[in-house]
């Protein structure tokens, strides 16, 4: 009778969600469509009843404003890919989320800040910038892994066999402990980096995109990083080890792989990774706080479940998507609504990105490479 | 000497005593069958040696040399290798991917020799790579050509257990442990596989143990056969001997009605 009662009422409750789930769906694709259709509208005739329904004060965009939309897009995705594919690979290998992986690539942009000070000070910042920059890079590679490492070793490791919810809640102390341990040795202020030279951060011209130096610097570097990465996972022995670790651990012993060690090397390639985000993310936005890494840390996160956690695909392709979506979709959609103070909501749309996700397809748009026991 | 010795093993799980006093050995060369009713402590048996669990007491000896302890991966290195009663291959990577995988102990390249594209890292890819499409073709024309970039989900059943004995054989072991490598298998693949089991002895050199239900199996392929019920040996010798021991009989079948009252 009383159990009966129960069944009743938590179905009732189940409905209720279905109902209330099913109602985000359509509104937010409502929106999404009504969006596109008034932008597409106000495109082709910004007097047009329909285009100036929500907002009439919508002036569209021109086609350099929407390339130079797009370019900025990729170029903030591919660095979201970056920290992203660390996320990954840490969650394929061991199950949990490493939500200290944004200090790791706060450590790498750190660390950038301090050589690149130190070189503009003694002025072979102007004087020979590509090796500054080789420098940087190999210095803020050095120092993420390092910290990536250290963090396994110390914090992870002898929770390798507890419930997979305990690493994760040791990961967000961690990330405190980072922070705080940053905020104390470098202080609170915010630091800036040093101006690149002009020759790289002009406005050039490519197949009629308008692109800054900067940005295309931060294309280049990234799409490099994720080929040879792939390289590694894909066609060298270890890369296979880590991949037979993330399918099974205990038959990937059996095959004479030292699981621990591939571990430590999964972490050591996901650090380096988020150091060259890092450097990417100072020589970009040339501002670097203990705080640096939450946001993009988070975004990262989001990126890789937008791409299908646990695949690396998925990580890269997930944090293009939601760079582009980010920078695209607040003209695109959202000021044709009458959406007041667009540029201000990037973080809102990222997020409701990851909502949108969830709600249409839960395993990411990659789905999950693992092995069907280990799914949690 | 014998390639393995084991004296004295015990596995407590619990209260349960999974092995009680295990005494076994196999020389080089060998085929040994190890039969016995479900429950008999054969895996764990299997389990212990390829350092998946480790003994409550005893002594494991590999080539004189003690395992008891060392890590999976070690014992691997060491050269020995098994198999799985429930196929476990990595299923999203591919047929020869997973026999690549498997010859990571017998290489020696770092992660940096990849990254600077070294000699010696070509080489050495392409050498894994050759071995594994070795090892690939001794099952025949099954898992060669088209179906080794193919994922491993996506064989058949019996081929997944050649794909298995494949990956085995991949980690260059002295010895290989089979468990119960028919199982699920039709009498013609069974025949095959048989027939398989001996070669892996006369062309690849290697000393067998094999766990086995099929007493068909057991009869063709087996030098020796040690028969397991709750955790100790209850009879060995030849086929015809054990097939005949009045133990062996009452631990399958249950005592006589009249030995019983």
């Amino acid at each position: 009778m009383s159990a009966h009662a129960v069944s009743t009422k938590s179905a009732r409750g189940l409905v209720a969600v279905d109902r209330f789930l099913t109602f985000i769906r359509v509104f937010l694709v409502t929106m999404i469509v009504v969006g596109i259709l008034a932008f597409i509208w106000q495109q082709i005739d910004a007097d047009n009843v329909f285009a100036r329904w929500r907002n009439p004060n919508a002036r569209g965009l021109t086609g350099d404003q929407f390339k130079g939309l797009l370019i900025s897009g990729l170029s903030q995705g591919s660095m979201y890919g970056l920290i992203a594919l660390g996320y990954s690979m840490v969650y394929g290998v061991l199950g949990f989320i490493n939500f200290a992986h944004g200090e790791v690539f706060m450590v790498g942009a750190m660390t950038g800040f301090i050589a690149s000070d130190k070189f503009q000070a003694n002025g072979m910042w102007e004087q020979n910038f590509l090796l500054c920059l080789v420098l940087i890079v190999l210095m803020a590679i050095f120092f993420s892994t390092f910290t990536a490492v250290v963090m396994e070793r110390v914090a992870y490791r002898p929770l390798r066999n507890s419930p997979r919810l305990i690493p994760l809640i040791t990961s967000i102390g961690v990330s405190f402990f980072i922070q705080n341990l940053v905020l104390g040795l470098f202080g609170p202020a915010s630091k800036s980096y040093p101006r690149l030279p002009e020759w790289l951060a002009k406005q050039r011209s490519i197949l009629t995109f308008e692109i800054a130096g900067t940005r295309l610097m931060v294309l280049v570097v990234a799409a490099v990083s994720m080929a040879i990465l792939w390289y590694v996972v894909e066609r060298t022995k270890t890369g296979r080890a880590m991949r037979a670790v993330a399918e099974d651990k205990e038959i990937a012993s059996l095959m004479g792989i030292d699981v621990n060690r591939t571990i430590v090397t999964t972490f050591a390639i996901g650090g380096a990774m988020a150091g060259v985000g890092g450097i990417l993310w100072g020589l970009m936005f040339r501002s670097v706080t203990h705080m640096t890494g939450f946001l993009p840390g988070v975004k990262a996160f989001t990126s890789a479940v937008v791409g299908g956690i646990g695949n690396m695909g998925g990580a890269m392709a997930g944090g293009i998507s939601l760079g582009s979506a980010e920078s695209i979709a607040p003209m695109l959609i959202l000021e044709p609504l009458g959406v007041p103070g667009v540029s201000q909501l990037k973080d809102a749309v990222a997020f409701t990105v990851l909502v949108l996700v969830l709600l249409f397809k839960p395993s990411g748009l990659f789905g999950e490479r693992l092995s069907s026991e280990d799914r949690a | 000497m014998s390639l393995l010795e084991i004296r004295d093993l015990k596995i407590t799980f619990g209260g349960l005593d999974a092995l009680s006093g295990l005494n076994f050995h196999v020389d080089e060369g060998e085929i040994v069958s190890v039969i016995g009713p479900n429950g008999a402590g054969k895996t764990t048996f299997f389990n212990a040696i390829s350092g998946l669990v480790p003994p409550t007491e005893g002594e494991i000896e590999f080539e004189g040399e003690s395992i008891v302890g060392l890590d999976p991966s070690i014992v691997t290195s060491l050269g020995i290798a098994r198999t799985f009663q429930n196929v476990r291959l990595f299923p999203n990577m591919t047929i020869l991917e997973n026999v690549m995988v498997a010859q990571h102990c017998r290489t020696n390249q770092l992660l940096v020799g990849a990254l600077l594209q070294t000699k010696a890292f070509k080489k050495e890819e392409r050498e894994i790579r050759e071995r594994a499409e070795e090892v690939l073709g001794f099952f025949g024309h099954r898992l060669v050509g088209y179906r080794m970039d193919q994922p491993a989900f996506a064989l058949s059943y019996a081929n997944r257990r050649r794909l298995e004995i494949a990956r085995a054989m991949a980690t260059q072991p002295r010895m290989l442990l089979l468990d119960e490598p028919v199982a699920g298998m039709n009498p013609i693949e069974t025949a095959e596989l048989t027939e398989l089991i001996g070669r892996l002895r006369t062309e690849w050199g290697f000393t067998i143990v094999v766990i086995e239900h099929d007493m068909k199996v057991v009869r063709d392929v087996s030098d020796r056969v040690v028969v397991l019920d709750h955790g100790v040996p209850i009879a060995q010798g030849s086929y015809d001997e054990v097939s005949t021991d009045p133990n062996v009989i009452e631990a399958y079948l249950g005592r006589p009605v009249e030995a019983a009252s």
